[in-house]
């Protein structure tokens, strides 16, 4: 695979179709169509802002917390939409790849760009939010386009993976499921991480920033809305434990690269 | 015009096996079970053997194979859908992904959606399948529909919408199977149009049929394949007779003595003990060609009583519709009352091509008592690489003045 083919003009044009076909497919027979896309992140945004804002006031601590707690579950759910898209993709277009010799990532990279689109979609609302509630924007947002990329990169990996995987062990499917709503608890999403260091202590508050998920949420919490937001420089000097959820980005990016060419030639043997 | 040296394709000892799995369920849980029981959890398949074979540039070559040859196989390793597991394919030039029209067809897209769809399959961008959208629409004869849901297409109309875009296909080598199997006669007509001119552009095509006659109308040379293995490669007439020898091989083997229920009486005195057609190519029913020679030899077994007995053979060739064709008999002949073995000899075998049960009866000559009635003792087949007209093939000549 060289990485010149990766987005040869044929590849290029197939992505974007499948990407079209699949919004398209989404909202089909809907009324409101693509507004969906915006309204669906506003009503759980409503409802959890509601929930954890106003009846378990966790976040009375950090300054606008309503878009420090919108920015995490968008995050979030950009993460499990990629993620759940990507570990299908494959076996979903079991037709299309048994009958047509195409490079299979554009598949898992297609369903995860659709979810990238859902991203953007909400950062736009968000950005009405920001611009609403007159945040203060400082010279870090400027770091902000780098955590997305990280955080695709990190679930376009784990997308690879899993849809390599899905196509021999159908139990990943539920795995992943109960996996995913640990991990949602587990990232400080919904509470702020002073949060956990008042009530167990600092190393556990860095033990869950090791999660790159953790670490890309706060780290654009910080960049982009408050510097209240708690980030690993903020809890330790050692740039070793730092770099730690980086490492983990880039090692499996690598490995589930490799995983996934290596099984990809027997994709439409085995879906 | 097409160089016809030059190779398009050269496939070289390519073999494929596929691992059939044993459970129902694929799942980690039967993957630790497998573990641990130490079985491998799968049964090894093998669709195609040490397959070699050539195609040349600007050739029409046609492949044909009954079902589960592993014409399909062999397909989707030219296609480069499946990678062999051993040997080598070389594709040279550009080769269509498609092996099978429509694929990727959505049916929740419109007619309109699923071209621009189908377009990107083959590597046309927006603008380019913009261009000939209208030509493709015209082809396919289908201008009032293009705005419904792909659906609501019946599988004909889906079927020339697909091959209306795969023909815009830039590909060097084109690869159709049985793309012609649908379609009513116009559409077909207008589709060989659309073959013979793909072939003056000298473009390789590789056909898929089960159809000998459109093999013989567009083929240059046929791969055969059988059993995985690559029967022969030959000129297009001759593998119509192959092909149709494979047919009868073991699809109806069997079928013609076992299931109509084998009568025999007699009194046993004498007792047919073997039959045996020949040429027989050590199948269990025989081909034989039309106007080949033909030879039955009956072994005798007698009761000492009866060793130097007179008695008469009579034979029935009936055919699949159950008329007896002919039926020659010893009545006319000298026979050695104490032979053990008789022979009945055809120079050339007049019987058209079809199914054939031989019966076979022994008589005592006197009281014209039956020894042994064998009816439909051994069946045959004849095979022509032309169709059979009528019942009987006259011989007769033609001439002008």
């Amino acid at each position: 695979m060289k990485l010149s083919n990766i987005f040869s003009r044929r590849n290029r044009i197939l992505l974007r179709e499948l990407v079209i076909t699949d919004f398209k497919l989404r909202y089909q027979g809907s009324v409101l169509g693509y507004l969906w896309s915006l309204l669906k992140p506003l009503f759980m945004f409503a409802i959890l802002y509601v929930v954890f804002g106003h009846f378990l006031r966790v976040g009375d601590t950090v300054e606008y917390f309503s878009i420090y707690l919108l920015l995490g579950i968008v995050f979030w759910s950009f993460f499990t939409e990629a993620t759940n898209q990507g570990l299908t993709s494959i076996v979903s277009r079991g037709d299309l790849i048994r009958k047509i010799n195409f490079p299979k990532y554009i598949i898992v990279i297609s369903g995860t760009l659709s979810a990238l689109i859902n991203l953007i979609l909400n950062l736009l609302i968000i950005a009405v939010f920001i611009a609403v509630a007159n945040v203060d924007i400082k010279m870090s947002a400027l770091l902000f386009p780098l955590y997305i990329i990280e955080l695709y990169v990190f679930a376009l990996s784990i997308a690879f993976f899993l849809s390599a995987a899905y196509v021999k062990y159908r139990d990943i499917s539920h795995i992943w499921e109960v996996l995913l709503q640990g991990a949602f608890y587990a990232t400080p999403i919904l509470y702020p991480v002073s949060l956990v260091i008042k009530e167990a202590s600092p190393m556990v508050a860095q033990l869950l920033l090791l999660n790159p998920v953790a670490q890309i949420i706060q780290d654009a919490r910080y960049a982009l809305v408050t510097h209240q937001s708690t980030t690993m420089s903020s809890l330790t000097g050692n740039i070793l434990i730092q770099l730690t959820p980086f490492a983990i980005v880039a090692v499996f990016a690598v490995y589930a690269s490799y995983y996934f060419k290596k099984h990809s030639g027997y994709f439409s043997e085995n879906v | 015009m097409p160089v016809l040296d030059e190779a398009a394709i050269i496939v070289k000892d390519v073999s494929k096996t596929f691992k059939i799995p044993l459970d129902k369920a694929s799942g980690i849980k039967q993957a630790v079970i497998r573990s641990t029981k130490r079985t491998k959890g799968f049964r090894n398949f093998k669709v195609l053997e040490d397959i070699s074979f050539e195609v040349k540039k600007g050739e029409f070559f046609g492949i044909v194979g009954r079902n589960g040859s592993g014409k399909s196989t062999l397909l989707k390793l030219l296609a480069g859908i499946y990678v062999p597991d051993r040997g080598a394919i070389h594709v040279n030039g550009s080769l269509t992904p498609f092996i099978e029209l429509g694929v990727g067809f959505n049916p929740e897209l419109t007619a309109r959606e699923n071209v621009f769809l189908n377009g990107a399959l083959l590597g046309f961008n927006r603008h380019e399948v913009e261009l000939m959208y209208d030509e493709i629409v015209s082809f396919a004869e289908l201008e009032s529909f293009m705005a419904e849901k792909l659906k609501n297409f019946s599988s004909g109309m889906q079927v020339r919408l697909a091959f209306s875009i795969a023909i815009r296909s830039h590909s060097e080598i084109l690869i159709m199977d049985e793309v012609l199997a649908v379609g009513d006669a116009d559409f077909q007509k207008k589709c060989f149009a659309v073959f013979r001119e793909l072939k003056k552009e000298g473009r390789t095509i590789i056909l898929v049929t089960h159809d000998m006659g459109n093999v013989e109308r567009f083929c240059d040379r046929v791969l055969i394949i059988d059993k995985g293995e690559a029967a022969s490669i030959t000129t297009p007439a001759k593998a119509a007779a192959l092909y149709a020898r494979l047919n009868i091989d073991d699809s109806k083997q069997s079928a013609i003595n076992k299931g109509q229920g084998v009568v025999r009486w007699g009194t046993g005195g004498i007792r047919i003990k073997n039959l045996k057609i020949s040429p027989s190519d050590n199948k269990e029913i025989p081909i034989l060609d039309f106007q080949d020679p033909f030879e039955l030899t009956i072994e005798l077994e007698k009761e000492h009583r009866h060793k130097h007995t007179p008695f008469t053979v009579g034979l029935a060739f009936i055919n699949q519709d159950n008329i007896t064709v002919a039926g020659p008999n010893t009545l006319s002949s000298v026979i050695d009352p104490s032979s053990e073995s008789i022979k009945y000899r055809i120079d050339k075998l007049p019987l058209q091509p079809g199914d054939y049960s031989l019966t076979v009866a022994i008589y005592e000559k006197e009281s014209e008592e039956a020894f042994d009635f064998y009816d439909r003792a051994i069946s045959f087949h004849v095979i022509s690489d032309k169709a059979p007209q009528g019942l009987v093939t006259l011989g007769g000549t033609w001439s002008s003045e």
